[in-house]
């Protein structure tokens, strides 16, 4: 089968086939990454647009490179949100870029939804690349990859994804992923960062210990907490939010042996980490880095009309 | 020229009229109602049989955006799409570029509604000058000037105190007080109604505690003060139970709810609807249902639409940017009859809300085909279908949530001053 979406906005939309396809391709694709010369001419004469309106280098070298190893021409447009308040719209954005032909715009903006809305008015295809506290489907199926290259599958693997869930994109795409797959998924975190109706977004179990989260855990998913943004309201204190929702040597202690420890980065090393779990044998923090190559040229490839890869 | 209707059903709670008979308008006053009224020598007939005869419905809260916003909507576009929905009276919000805060800028709205409008336009005044919640506003000038109300609506009045003495300092000029209640630390930079709609969306919620706070304290300084307050647009469970225990000790306060407050649900908001963007915001099921039962026991008085007209332009963007607000005078009518015919309400509980109550509140001589009365007349065909079609709609702003729905009744005749100022 193929994939059939001019875009990639949400893993919500997406099948179990359509996302077994993308990690399938993914892992596929991966080997190019351990070549000597590390392009294939797959998506020669394609243009990508990486749309930036959030900083992330992260992300925006992982797409720029992804689409460069396809042989893709990939241009970076960092659009300050200062433009806006210019009075530049994004559909006013959008129409300009859209005059230059380019095959996929790659978007990256702080407002939930602003991907459902480009992608209404423009013919090429949109990825999301994070739209505010919705989405982040790229994030979403490299962690997937990894957790899926380390135990074989998706299904029945216990998930524990701690942090800051309400404003947490990463957690969304996550926890629609990994219940599409049949993983089971379990939240902790501050109630303040906890929103209404969570568990009804998939089959999700909110715990009030981040240890009944750990325990017997395959996986633990640490969030960043932004440090800026919890502002006076969310939390009494960063030393209190490490001391209850942080991941030391002895809570991790509580999940399986073989369980592995992810991050979407960048960390706040002695917040959502103790440095010692951060770099130890089961952090698979550069794991994922490396995966997102992967997964982001399989998700240009796919837009791109790209039959499976044998 | 008298205007005689004919053989309609006639419902008039002001004078507890449910019956077939015929209505006599001479010289802009009902001259006389009843059985086979013969017609004077040039009189306009209406043949209303199989139709529905009220006095003159009234949209107690509206925003015409004149003067300053004339893009959005003004007197002459708001008058006609008020017109077309049936209403024969719209109250409009001071929220306008300058403020309706004086007497100079309540005049304006009142001699051009008199020289451009095809409905009564009575105007409201801001409670607090520039509704910037510092001071009051002179509001003995402003009655004297026609306003019948003053809010700032669009903000609350965040200082109790100065609350307090606007209800105190009202109560004594003899001018209703209507509230925009929000408790806006709450409401922060939220966007929608906090629940499991805004958890998936990633939209950040606003409390339905945010509206019962702000409700509660209305409740408490109007009965502290004595004074009779009107809180605007309620859309939670809680707001009509703090409202309905509060009537039942005697406290002067009343309310309205909109149309889409009993029509949809947070759920309006998915794929990011910016038609379905207003303040405060749609509200889950229980909400919906409290709406019905509050307008079901009389606890919620009116129904007002909160028509708020926005340009394509100020919409048609993200939601977290796009502005709040729908327009609802054309699509009123239709919605709130189908309260009827869910059995939420009778007909008559249907006029009262939409008419007799709203005039109560506002202190202003309609919502009634007493003889002797202003020849207020709307005429309703319930069983009409229709289609909501932003090119056919009146108002200069197409921004509804209820555009492409099939729509049951409609007014057919509006009469105003025994002026036929809208036929469908
Ligand atoms: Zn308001
Ligand atoms: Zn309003």
């Amino acid at each position: 089968m193929g994939f059939r979406h001019k875009d990639i906005i949400a893993l919500k939309d997406l099948t179990k086939e359509e996302i077994e396809l993308l990690l399938d391709t993914a892992d596929n694709l991966s080997e190019i990454n351990q070549r000597d010369i590390k392009k294939v001419p797959t998506l020669r004469g394609k243009t990508v647009i990486n749309l930036f309106y959030e900083a992330s280098t992260r992300t925006r070298t992982s797409f720029e490179i992804a689409a460069k190893r396809l042989s893709a021409d990939a241009v970076n447009i960092t659009a300050s949100t200062s433009s806006v308040v210019k009075g530049e719209t994004l559909s006013d954005t959008a129409a300009n870029i859209l005059a230059m032909k380019p095959d996929i715009i790659v978007m990256r903006h702080s407002v939930s939804g602003a991907h459902e809305y480009l992608a209404k008015r423009v013919s090429c295809s949109v990825i999301n690349a994070g739209d505010g506290a919705h989405e982040h489907p790229s994030q979403g199926l490299l962690d997937m990859l990894t957790m899926r290259q380390k135990f074989g599958k998706l299904a029945g693997l216990k998930v524990a994804i701690v942090g800051d869930i309400t404003h947490s994109r990463v957690a969304r795409s996550n926890i629609y992923g990994l219940t599409t797959m049949g993983a089971q998924v379990f939240l902790a975190g501050p109630p303040t960062m906890m929103p209404p109706g969570v568990e009804r977004l998939g089959n999700v179990t909110v715990c009030k210990d981040m240890r009944e989260a750990v325990d017997q855990a395959d996986v633990v998913m640490m969030l960043r907490i932004q440090l800026e943004r919890q502002g006076k309201t969310l939390l009494p204190s960063m030393r209190e939010y490490s001391r209850y929702f942080g991941l030391n040597p002895a809570v991790l202690a509580l999940a399986k042996k073989d369980a592995i420890v992810m991050h979407p980065g960048p960390i706040n090393r002695g917040v959502e980490l103790a440095s010692s779990v951060a770099d130890c044998d089961q952090s698979a923090i550069l794991k994922q880095v490396e995966n997102g190559v992967a997964v982001r040229m399989a998700m240009l490839y796919h837009v791109c009309g790209g039959e499976p890869v044998e | 020229m008298n205007l005689l209707i004919k053989g309609g059903r006639v419902i008039d709670p002001s004078q507890g009229i449910d019956e077939t008979m015929d209505v006599l308008i001479a010289d802009g006053v009902v001259l006389e109602l009843g059985q086979g009224i013969a017609a004077p020598e040039g009189t306009q007939t209406i043949d209303a049989s199989g139709l529905l005869v009220t006095p003159g419905l009234i949209d107690m809260h509206v925003h015409l955006r004149d003067p300053g916003l004339e893009y959005k909507e003004d007197i002459a576009t708001g008058s006609r799409s008020a017109a077309a929905g049936g209403f024969t009276s719209v109250a409009c919000m001071p929220n306008t570029s300058p403020v309706i805060d004086n007497k100079a800028v309540a005049s304006y709205v009142v001699n051009k509604a008199k020289s451009e409008a095809l409905v009564n336009v009575f105007p409201i005044g801001s409670i607090t000058k520039g509704s910037k919640g510092d001071s009051l506003a002179e509001m003995g000038d402003l009655k004297e000037a026609g306003c019948v109300a003053v809010s700032d609506d669009g903000k609350p009045v965040c200082n109790s105190e100065l609350m307090r003495r606007a209800l105190e300092y009202a109560k004594g000029i003899g001018i209703t007080v209507i509230s925009h209640s929000e408790d806006l630390a709450l409401v922060g930079e939220g966007v929608m109604n906090e629940g499991f709609v805004a958890t998936e969306l990633g939209l950040k919620g606003i409390p339905w505690a945010a509206e019962n706070i702000a409700v509660a304290r209305e409740v408490y300084l109007a009965e502290f003060a004595a004074a009779p307050v009107h809180i605007a647009h309620i859309s939670t469970a809680g707001s009509a139970r703090i409202i309905r225990n509060a009537k039942a000790r005697g406290v002067k306060v009343t309310c309205e709810t909109a149309p889409h407050y009993f029509t949809l649900t947070d759920d309006a908001v998915r794929g990011y609807n910016t038609n379905a963007k207003m303040n405060p915001p749609l509200r889950g099921e229980s909400d919906v249902a409290a709406m019905k039962a509050g307008l079901a026991d009389g606890t919620i008085d009116a129904i007002a639409t909160d028509h708020a007209p926005h340009h394509p332009d100020e919409k048609d963007v993200e939601f977290n940017v796009a502005l709040n607000g729908i327009v609802g005078l054309e699509t009123s009518l239709s919605l709130s009859l189908k309260l009827v015919e869910e059995g939420v309400l009778d007909l008559k509980g249907l006029v009262s809300v939409m008419s007799c109550n709203p005039a109560k509140i506002l202190g202003v001589d309609r919502g009634t085909l007493r003889v002797g009365a202003v020849g207020d007349v709307t005429v309703i065909d319930p069983a009409k279908e229709w289609q909501v079609e932003a090119a056919k709609l009146e108002s200069k702003s197409k921004n509804s949530p209820f555009l492409g729905w099939k729509m049951k009744g409609k007014a057919v005749y509006t009469v105003v001053k025994g002026q036929v100022v809208y036929q469908a």
